[in-house]
């Protein structure tokens, strides 16, 4: 073996160990400063975990892209929903007086809000786009209270690390990381274009997470909870996306 | 690198072939080691990112058709959905039943690992990419193996080159060791623009990119106009592929594969 190719293995050990403890400790860091997503796991954690990661670090505060009123869509589509049911609509013809929003889990002051009670405290409107998974958006205007004034309304407790939202429909229900819990685009939507928020579009409550995808902008939020870990919240995953194959993590 | 001669073994070709001196990268080498007996075809790096980016563009090309299939519809602008007028629709059934396509089915549901695996090998070939595009500037891959020879007149090379592909001539010895005029311009476009711009069609596409980096979707003329390019990019690469591989087939399937996976060219008494 000649010196240069003892010199060129050496090299390449080092630098293979180095690769690999870098990789130790990215993986330690991520865990401590919670980069890791709750879904991660399987063949897709390395990838899903990158992207999380990469995102939360590269977009910290960034506000999602707002619209000019003129480029709000004349043909907004809401999806379809499966059918909601008698109850959902006994409190439709009620105007939905009754509708609750229950906050619980890690905060000092477990509430339950009505509709007029969310709408007293200070109302903000975006110009946002709703991105789907499949392909398509549309632009909207979206009119409700930020979701940090509500957290802080209960006085969420200092270990607090996820917020989760469950829908009236039983097996929807998704969660987001402080970050963007806290973050001010977050909206509990009440109303669309200058009008209440179309059953359709997930009225009366809606939540609106505009730098994620449309699925963690989950429709008819009736309850959230306040957490230091999703481990025991429902399946463990933070979604219900994950048991259909989706990931937690929307932002792309 | 001062003492690099015939002794040197790259770490990574240290195989019985490299005893028999067979194994050298080019790009290992000072400009005069092209007059020795026994050049290498590519280099290590070369072939590893290859091989891998073919794994992650398979990988990327199925998930992606996956995804298409939830809505086959594509815009211009910022927005567009079913209640808008698409660019073009392609005529395929849905996996979406809100989708009108015409078809009295729907297709079934594949998006929810074909994200996941979509953006996985995204990331790999992001960073194969930056592995070979770094090491190419670093050891002057792109100047030496890649650029048009200086001075040379690239239409009169590209027509000569095209004129000998049409009448099925063998490729030559030169061939054997270098890239002709056409394929260095086609793989110069594909590393430097075709990628870049699937990778970047692909980032407009991310809420939460976008919103660190608007910039990302507004140059191009919205969310939607995006995702059309990031299509188009894609057929672009497709052509690319297939080209590739015909002329691969037509050079000689095996002979060139092979210098891909040991890096070893072909002999004479190979040819």
């Amino acid at each position: 073996m000649s010196p240069i190719s003892r010199r060129k293995l050496i090299t390449s050990a080092a630098a293979a160990t180095a690769g690999l403890s870098g990789l130790a400790v990215a993986a330690r860091l991520a865990q401590r400063y919670g980069l890791i997503p709750p879904d991660a796991g399987g063949a897709f954690c390395p990838g899903e975990t990158l992207t999380y990661a990469a995102q939360r670090l590269l977009t910290a505060h960034a506000p999602a892209r707002q619209f000019p009123r003129s480029m709000i869509s004349k043909a907004p589509f809401a999806n379809e929903v499966a059918p909601l049911g008698d109850a959902f609509q006994h409190m439709q013809t009620g105007g939905f007086g009754d509708w609750r929003l229950t906050v619980d889990g890690m905060v000092a002051h477990p509430t339950s809000f009505s509709l007029a009670d969310l709408k007293s405290l200070p109302v903000q409107s975006q110009i946002t786009e709703v991105a789907c998974e499949e392909g398509w958006s549309y632009i909207a205007e979206w009119i409700g209270t930020p979701l940090h004034q509500v957290l802080h309304a209960v006085g969420i407790l200092p270990q607090a690390r996820y917020v989760a939202y469950f829908s009236f429909q039983p097996d929807w229900w998704d969660s987001i990381e402080m970050a963007d819990a806290l973050h001010p685009q977050t909206f509990l939507t009440l109303g669309m274009n200058d009008g209440d928020l179309p059953v359709g579009f997930g009225g009366p409550l809606r939540m609106r997470v505009p730098r994620q995808l449309g699925y963690k902008s989950v429709k008819y939020v009736t309850r959230i909870t306040v957490t230091d870990s999703m481990k025991h919240v429902r399946n463990g995953l933070g979604s219900a996306e994950p048991e259909f194959g989706y990931s937690w993590y929307a932002g792309i | 690198m001062k003492q690099q001669g015939p002794g040197a073994i790259p770490v990574l070709a240290a195989s019985g072939a490299a005893a028999q001196g067979l194994c050298y990268a080019s790009a290992v080498f000072p400009a005069n080691s092209r007059t020795k007996p026994e050049p290498s075809r590519h280099a290590a790096v070369v072939r590893v990112t290859h091989w891998v980016t073919v794994l992650a563009f398979f990988a990327l090309l199925v998930s992606g058709a996956e995804i298409v299939i939830s809505h086959p519809r594509f815009y211009l602008g910022e927005v567009g959905n079913v209640n808008t007028k698409p660019l073009f629709t392609i005529p395929i059934a849905s996996s979406r039943a809100t989708v009108p396509t015409g078809y009295g089915y729907v297709m079934p549901d594949q998006n929810g690992w074909s994200r996941s695996l979509h953006f996985e090998a995204a990331w790999v070939v992001l960073f194969a990419g930056l592995v070979y595009v770094l090491w190419g500037v670093w050891r002057h891959h792109f100047r030496r193996n890649l650029l048009p020879e200086p001075g040379e007149r690239i239409w009169p090379a590209a027509c000569k080159v095209m004129a000998k592909y049409l009448h099925r001539a063998p490729p030559d010895e030169a061939e054997e060791h270098s890239y002709n005029v056409l394929q260095r311009i086609a793989y110069l476009k594909v590393i430097f623009i075709l990628f870049p711009l699937v990778i970047w069609t692909g980032l407009a596409m991310s809420p939460s990119f976008t919103s660190a980096v608007p910039e990302s979707v507004i140059l191009l003329g919205g969310r939607q106009t995006a995702r059309t390019l990031h299509l188009l990019v894609t057929v672009l690469l497709v052509l690319f592929l297939v080209v590739h591989v015909t002329m691969i087939v037509l050079g000689g399937f095996w002979k060139r594969t092979r210098a891909m996976i040991t890096g070893r060219a072909a002999r004479r008494e190979d040819a």
